[in-house]
């Protein structure tokens, strides 16, 4: 009876569901003959485990938290289990985006060799519980245990198609970061720690830390969760990964795995910490700032999808962490509330994130999966071809692009509402600050707009570019049922979240009170009516998504039967006027490189350009661009090559010789008698 | 003030607006035909241009998807939108709380993003083109617009347009060295957004310079018509727009049915002079080169975060 009580309770349903999904990891490594069993079963187990976790995880949102621990783990430091507002809200981001991502990989996936499926279907489950294990965790050795097997078992998700070498070496550089950031962390544990022993969350909270090594944890945090984020200069490794993995698992891991670092970073800052400095906040502006127009203006130069889908991830974790960072300022100056408004905001963006970047990532998936084909410039016209997901890739790059009434708009609108409340500061230079971050934020979300025009522009609209017989798209048909399900459902967030908006900012507030003690007022949230989102207060600033929708869609159709009524609807089909060059071709339409030059033009000494025009004189004139991240010339080479130096020198000791290695011996073995005496 | 009343004067400005926007059109272009020394086209010319294209029958490149037959009518909704957000003749409106200024700029972008996309559906190079060059002014335009537009949201302590313009009209008169920087900004940014000389030229096709016409080129008839009014209305609103921020006196608030002849007629008299005013600059000034647009942009980008630090080092 107490078994099926504890199992019944928001902590224990929790768990179960993540024991389901090992539970589905390891039945499918047995059936490996039999891939039907993948798509027919695991998969759409895995996405109604993933609901589950996510309705616990909302219903825990509403409950004090609960704890609980597991006889596994070291003899004295048993797995301690936490389930909190913020563990749940996050495993309702979780359990609900891995939904429809599970149900459109059982699609995806549907001709996949079953050897390889099997082991694909085992790592996708281990990475869904270990996120889901991090989430509960609350011990910073559980934490770390968590932490590593969902690294581990997104890489060997990475490098599925491991006989290219590409992709094995885009695979060990996200290893690499991902370890880097996993000692930043686990440094900051100790740190927090203090060297008490107790590495239970509850002591690390209790903890009295002198000012210094506060900020030394903040920032070990802060870098070492940065890394997974993939937050300015550690972002290298996003753009080779996401691109690597197949699809469904680029959706995870953009849309999901990198928001367990913003997890990860809330934990620790807000509440493990707890005493919240304004200067740490200004640190995660400005590299929130840096990332964000970074990331965008990266996107724009891209013409591989998923990997101007990468880039774009980059952007939008900098979105967030001018959310966060403008909740540490307004928290470090004494404003609480308004603080809880920028973490509701950076929350609320982390949420609508996973929802359409998981949409798109899918979207780029049944591209992939029908045509071949991940160049942008090789694409064109598939709007005839595939239809549906046509419009459901166009849904999320219009609510990614931060237009209202979709979901993307209204977080950028709430981040801009808590910059806006920067007048009650005191410092004036923080306050003449946080408008110039509110700019930033302004030019990033229009260059968005800008670059999914070119995405939707370039791959679905207009004509093929090459003649029909070069390329594949003649034959590329739409997603199959499973993969549009899985893309619908996404689709569906993204209007859930835009136009009712109120009812997750009641439940974010209640995270966010959790965090700082400070809520915003439920009776002013809820005051106006579910219609209105009303932060503050209603002359303040609000905003209805669903009004915007109704006026725009009302009168569009009413424009369409007076048009219909008093006119005609008659329509002569005819070919596209040439503007009297009767020469055009496809292939005069712009490319994804050439929609972006106007952005190569205007902050051309950002990037590292490498460009040849063709010579008049040339037989076969070829135009070469190729366009690279500085930050491999000034961090990341710099740093292997003295890596290899170091290693070079000491591998001086290895001289292959086995009287040299008991010379070593005797060394030690002297050295150590003399120490030891 | 009960609902009816609020609804009536809800309807009553869009109608106006989306009635009176062709007008100011022609008046524009009257003035500039003074100004160059030509016979003036008639007041009502744009009606005249409507009725004709609206009668034609619409050609459709085959290669349209639905997408291209749809934005018209986006755009003209999204324009109607904005119309009955910005307080043109009266505050306090049942519409106005459904969206501030950020989503009023959301909703230009709405526009802009569908006209750029039906730009590349049917895959010309023009077209892709203007759709290329729309968004290049629009990624500079846009957070330009926004920085005016909190400088007056600072001053007002609200995002909200009525409370910026009931703030703003009802205060001890004072100068505003942040609102002046704010309203050269602005009208940097009205220029580029409205496809005006000096960025855009809309009397001509010339391949080598077209933004807006080069997008709409595959448009015909009806399709074009509602692309021409809901251009028209657009550049009312950002008029309107304009004259509500930095010289709002003599609106009505809502429900006040007395004072509306004068909001009507203060709101004439204003659009007569922004009218004249910008068909001068059209008349003095030459067209940018291409390259230089985002030049002009960013200076309004500048001047307007100017003009919001501005306000906290006076005020602050």
């Amino acid at each position: 009876m107490s078994v099926l009580s504890a199992a019944l309770s928001p902590l224990g349903g929790a768990l179960s569901c993540a024991v389901l999904w090992l539970a589905i990891a390891a039945a499918s490594l047995v059936p490996a003959g039999n891939a039907a069993f993948a798509r027919r079963f695991a998969f759409p187990l895995g996405a109604a485990a993933g609901l589950a976790i996510a309705a616990v995880g909302l219903g825990a949102v509403w409950l004090p938290a609960q704890t609980s621990t597991l006889p596994l783990g070291l003899p004295d430091l048993p797995f301690h289990l936490r389930l909190d507002p913020l563990a749940g809200f996050f495993l309702m981001l979780l359990g609900s985006v891995s939904a429809g991502i599970s149900v459109y990989a059982a699609g995806y996936f549907r001709a996949e060799p079953s050897a390889r499926l099997a082991l694909i279907g085992f790592q996708y489950h281990v990475f869904l519980a270990s996120m889901a294990f991090v989430l509960l965790a609350d011990d910073a050795y559980f934490f770390m245990v968590a932490w590593e097997t969902m690294a581990l078992s997104s890489y060997f998700l990475v490098i599925t198609d491991h006989k290219q070498a590409a992709i094995r070496s885009a695979g060990f550089l996200y290893l690499l970061i991902a370890h880097l950031g996993a000692i930043a962390v686990l440094l900051c544990f100790g740190v927090l720690n203090g060297g008490r022993g107790d590495y239970s969350f509850d002591a690390l909270r209790a903890a009295q830390l002198q000012p210094l090594w506060a900020t030394v944890a903040f920032l070990l945090a802060f870098f070492g969760f940065g890394a997974k984020a993939g937050m300015l200069p550690l972002h290298a490794w996003l753009p080779e990964a996401h691109p690597a993995a197949p699809s469904p698992v680029s959706a995870l891991m953009s849309g999901i795995m990198i928001k367990t670092a913003i997890y990860g970073m809330v934990r620790v800052a807000f509440d493990l910490i707890g005493n919240v400095r304004w200067e740490w906040g200004l640190v995660v502006l400005a590299v929130g700032a840096g990332t964000t127009l970074f990331g965008i203006l990266f996107a724009l130069m891209q013409h591989d999808l998923k990997r101007l889908l990468a880039y774009s991830s980059v952007e939008n974790i900098g979105i967030i962490l001018l959310g966060l960072g403008m909740a540490m300022v307004f928290i470090g100056f004494g404003h609480p509330t308004v603080g809880t408004l920028g973490l509701i905001a950076a929350l609320y963006h982390t949420l609508n994130h996973a929802v359409f970047k998981g949409l798109l990532f899918l979207g780029a998936g049944s591209i992939l999966r029908s045509s071949g084909l991940r160049n942008l410039n090789d694409m064109g016209g598939l709007i005839h071809r595939m239809p549906k997901t046509a419009f459901y890739f166009l849904i999320g790059a219009l609510a990614i692009s931060a237009l209202p009434p979709l979901n993307g708009f209204v977080s950028e609108w709430l981040t801009f509402q808590t910059a806006l409340q920067a007048t009650i500061l005191q410092n004036g230079i923080v306050r003449s600050l946080l408008p110039l971050f509110a700019a930033t934020l302004a030019l990033a979300g229009a260059l968005t707009a800008m670059c999914f025009v070119k995405v939707f522009g370039v791959a679905f609209l207009g004509r093929p570019r090459e003649p029909a017989h070069l390329s594949p798209l003649p034959h590329a048909g739409d997603a199959s049922d499973m993969e549009r399900y899985g893309m619908a459902w996404l689709a569906a967030g993204c209007f859930v979240l835009g136009l009712f908006p109120t009812s997750f900012l009641l439940i974010l507030n209640r995270v966010g009170a959790s965090l700082t003690g400070h809520g915003l007022s439920e009776q002013a949230l809820s005051g106006s009516g579910w219609l209105w989102l009303v932060p503050t207060a209603a002359e303040q600033a609000s905003y209805s998504p669903l009004i915007f929708l109704v006026v725009i869609v009302a009168v569009t159709l009413l424009a369409l039967l007076l048009v219909r009524r008093f006119y005609h609807g008659r329509v002569r089909l005819a070919d596209p006027w040439d503007c009297g060059y009767p020469e055009q071709t496809p292939r005069m339409q712009d490319t994804a490189d050439a929609f972006g030059q106007p952005i190569r033009h205007v902050f051309g000494p950002l990037y590292k350009m490498d460009r040849r025009l063709p010579g008049p004189e040339d037989a076969q004139p070829r135009y070469v661009l190729k366009i690279e991240d500085r930050h491999w010339y000034w961090l990341y080479l710099p740093v292997a090559r003295a890596a290899e130096f170091i290693s070079s020198k000491i591998a001086l000791l290895q001289q292959g010789r086995i009287s040299i290695y008991l010379l070593y011996s005797f060394i030690t073995l002297i050295a150590l008698l003399v120490f030891a005496r | 003030m009960n609902i009816w009343t609020a609804a009536a004067f809800q309807i009553l400005q869009s109608v106006f607006v989306v009635l009176a926007a062709p007008v100011l059109v022609g008046w524009v272009n009257q003035c500039r035909a003074w100004l160059q020394n030509r016979s003036a086209p008639s007041l009502l010319l744009p009606y005249f241009t409507l009725a004709k294209l609206f009668h034609k029958e619409a050609v459709v490149a085959r290669s349209a998807s639905p997408l291209f037959r749809a934005t018209p009518y986006i755009l003209f909704g999204c324009m109607w939108l904005a119309a009955g957000i910005v307080p043109v003749l009266a505050t306090g409106l049942p519409f106005a709380p459904a969206a501030d200024i950020i989503a009023l700029v959301g909703v230009f972008a709405l526009a802009r993003v569908f006209s750029a996309l039906a730009a590349m559906d049917i895959g010309t190079s023009f077209g892709s083109l203007g759709a290329r060059r729309e968004m290049m002014i629009g990624f500079l335009a846009e957070p330009a617009m926004l920085m005016t537009l909190f400088t007056a949201a600072f001053i007002s302590g609200s995002t909200q347009l009525t409370t910026i313009v009931d703030t703003l009209a009802h205060r001890e008169f004072a100068l505003y060295p942040s609102l002046a920087f704010a309203a050269v900004a602005f009208l940097m940014v009205l220029l580029a957004e409205n496809a005006r000389i000096p960025i855009d030229n809309p009397a001509t096709h010339l391949e080598l310079t077209m933004i807006h016409e080069a997008m709409i080129l595959e448009y015909s008839a009806r399709h074009l018509a509602l692309i021409e009014w809901a251009v028209a209305i657009k550049l009312f609103a950002y008029m309107t727009l304009g004259i509500a921020l930095f010289v709002p006196w003599g609106i009505a608030p809502a429900g006040d049915w007395h004072a509306l002849p004068a909001a009507v007629g203060a709101l004439a008299a204003k659009l007569l002079l922004a009218g004249a005013g910008l068909a001068l600059i059209e008349a003095l000034l030459a067209k940018l080169r291409l390259l230089l647009a985002p030049e002009f942009l960013s200076t309004a980008f500048l001047l307007g975060v100017l003009g919001m630090l501005t306000h906290f080092l006076v005020q602050g």
